[in-house]
């Protein structure tokens, strides 16, 4: 089998997720039965979108493993290749190569624990696809804390499935956004802060955090002030990839390839690496 | 099989008789007076002067670019995006008059490499006679990395030059086979093989001491190098040129892009360089390796440290085309001295 070839896959729906229009969710569904029927993955990997003529480009997969016959993934419009990809209709063609990574350790280091899942801005995307496995196997898992944050509410992703997890007995969610806008009535605050205010308890839990690096940083502090460790804080780290395989040298840091030994770490192993993410 | 000896008659008659095999390819003169890797006529010998070709065998294993993968681009295509591997295959190649600095090159870089089909591909289908060194050159040390200037790893047979002629000693099956097309050569009599023993004892000491920096530098610790006071000063005469990169023959970083041509297109990998800002430069316009002295850095970083603790050697053979080659005299093995210091 060869690495670098892609499934055929073919777009089945585009949803505009925020009010500026620069983050798209794309549903994609492959080509061919037999490959539908084997992929699978682990919440917190990515593929590599590819675009004929146009190149590739890694992206985390928005849908859990347990939302069969179709792939999510919610990009940003930033470079040449998400750029194209913005520009597609429903029914392009479209290439899948993945998936890739490690993934959050669902099946291990994380069952029977309790869940903080603390995001920012459009790092959710992952994350979801986290929190709608562990809903799928909600006995495996204790308490489940969902911090999330965007700069306006317009900005907020899969707004039905907020407002829907919002209701449900079994999930503790706390959507903010960063000002005080017309028409809302939930909280206000940066991320940090509704962290502070949350305190989770670090007893038998583990925190998922994904968010530009500002919020990471400033999220520790409120947390450690109630007795979380660098060990139970599971960060998931982004850098320019090319091959995806730990063979083409773009996403190194320090010794690690973003893309092949992550791109899951805890923080604990990111302290100890160079910060060339 | 035993050692054969052949004279140089005999080892162009031997090249003759591969070529039917084989595209030859060798050290030979260039246009501009540079001993350089060129297709070898039929029976033409490669130039064994002392010394390294200008570049690399890399480009034998890892082409400049490598067509991955092949698929229709054309406007308003509605068609699945089915790419498939290119179908052209490539004649069967031999280099000739590989020397061990080179041929370790490519077992290096077969651990990274070592799921990649392309590689794995070219790698089959590129059959290597070494030559060893009899005398270094001012900027090579492969005994520091691991190798020797007799050292056979990554060949099919190794000649040995003996007075005029040469011992040919095959490495591995296809070097045996290969060998059984030497119809001019002689079995090595006593006296042979006493001074192909001799030449194998005495090559190494042509060279600097030997010493083995990929263990120790193994058991240091990773912050303590990446934090040494060294690198700022190295990396201001930096150019941040990339000819390092290039020349290198375990530089093997890539790479990936499209491209379209009346409806047809490919997607490519060619060499890239971590030298350059673009290599790590995020579609945000973040660059977690946006200063010189992290991209300096991190090229001897990844050489001497982490390739080491994830592989075991250096990823380096001490060729010394960096050294020969840089224009402002950036020396590996200076470097290598002050991560050895901390």
């Amino acid at each position: 089998m060869n690495p670098y070839l892609p499934y055929p896959a073919r777009i089945d729906d585009i949803i505009v997720e925020t009010e500026d229009g620069n983050l798209k969710t794309f549903r994609l569904v492959l080509e061919d039965s037999n490959d539908r029927e084997a992929w699978t993955h682990v919440p917190g990997q990515f593929a590599m979108l590819s675009i004929a003529g146009k190149g590739e480009i890694p992206i985390g997969i928005a849908s859990s493993p347990t939302e069969k016959g179709h792939i999510l993934f919610t990009v940003n419009r930033a470079g040449v290749v998400t750029t194209a990809l913005h520009k597609m209709n429903v029914g392009d063609p479209i290439g899948v190569r993945g998936p890739l990574g490690n993934g959050f350790p669902v099946n291990s280091e994380l069952k029977g624990k309790n869940i903080v899942i603390i995001a920012g801005g459009f790092a959710f995307t992952t994350l979801r696809a986290t929190l709608i496995y562990m809903l799928e196997h909600r006995d495996d898992y204790g308490r489940i804390t969902v911090i999330y944050g965007a700069r306006t509410p317009g900005m907020l992703l899969y707004k039905d499935e907020l407002t829907a997890w919002q209701q449900r007995d079994d999930l503790d969610v706390h959507i903010t956004i960063d000002r005080e806008a017309p028409g809302w009535t939930g909280l206000v605050g940066f991320v940090p802060t509704i962290a502070g205010q949350v305190k989770p308890s670090p007893e038998n839990a583990a925190a998922l955090i994904c968010g530009p690096p500002i919020m990471i940083k400033f999220t520790m502090p409120p947390l450690e002030e109630v007795g979380w460790t660098d060990d139970q804080v599971y960060l998931s780290l982004e850098n320019r990839m090319k091959c995806g395989l730990g063979v083409c040298g773009h996403c190194n840091v320090g010794p690690v390839y973003v893309c092949k030994d992550g791109p899951v770490f805890t923080r604990a192993q990111v302290q100890k690496l160079p910060v060339e993410f | 099989m035993k050692v054969l000896i052949l004279d140089k008659a005999g080892f162009q008659d031997w090249l003759r008789a591969l070529a039917g095999e084989f595209d030859i390819i060798g050290p030979a003169e260039n246009t501009k007076g540079l001993l350089d890797w060129n297709k070898l006529e039929p029976g033409e010998l490669p130039d064994f002067r002392p010394g390294l070709p200008k570049s690399s065998i890399k480009t034998f294993f890892f082409p400049q670019p490598e067509t991955l993968l092949e698929f229709s681009a054309r406007p308003g295509d509605d068609q699945a995006f089915r790419p498939h591997e290119p179908s052209e295959g490539r004649r069967a190649r031999l280099l000739a008059g590989v020397r061990p600095c080179d041929a370790r090159s490519v077992a290096l870089n077969s651990m990274p490499y070592a799921s990649d089909p392309y590689f794995l591909k070219n790698r089959e289908n590129v059959a290597m006679v070494g030559l060893a060194c009899t005398q270094g050159c001012s900027t090579c040390f492969c005994t520091w990395t691991g190798g020797s200037p007799v050292g056979s790893d990554g060949m099919d047979v190794m000649a040995y030059p003996l007075g005029d002629a040469f011992a040919l000693e095959p490495v591995t099956g296809r070097g045996k086979d290969m060998l059984l097309k030497a119809s001019s050569a002689r079995e090595a009599a006593q006296e042979d093989l006493a001074a192909l023993d001799a030449l194998k004892a005495s090559a190494p000491s042509s060279l600097p001491d030997a010493m083995d920096p990929a263990s120790v530098l193994r058991e240091k610790e990773l912050m303590s190098l990446y934090n040494a006071s060294f690198w700022q000063g190295l990396s201001e005469s930096c150019l941040n040129c990339g000819t390092c990169t290039f020349l290198c023959p375990t530089c093997y970083c890539f790479d990936i892009q499209d491209e379209t041509l009346k409806g047809k297109g490919r997607r490519i990998r060619y060499w890239d360089s971590c030298m350059f800002p673009l290599f790590t430069l995020h579609a945000s316009g973040h660059n977690p390796r946006g200063e010189k002295v992290k991209r300096v850095r991190n090229r001897f970083m990844h050489k001497l440290k982490y390739f080491p603790d994830r592989f075991g050697p250096l990823s380096c053979v001490g060729c010394g085309r960096c050294v020969r080659d840089c224009p402002v005299n950036i020396d590996i093995r200076q470097v290598m001295k002050d991560l050895l210091a901390i």
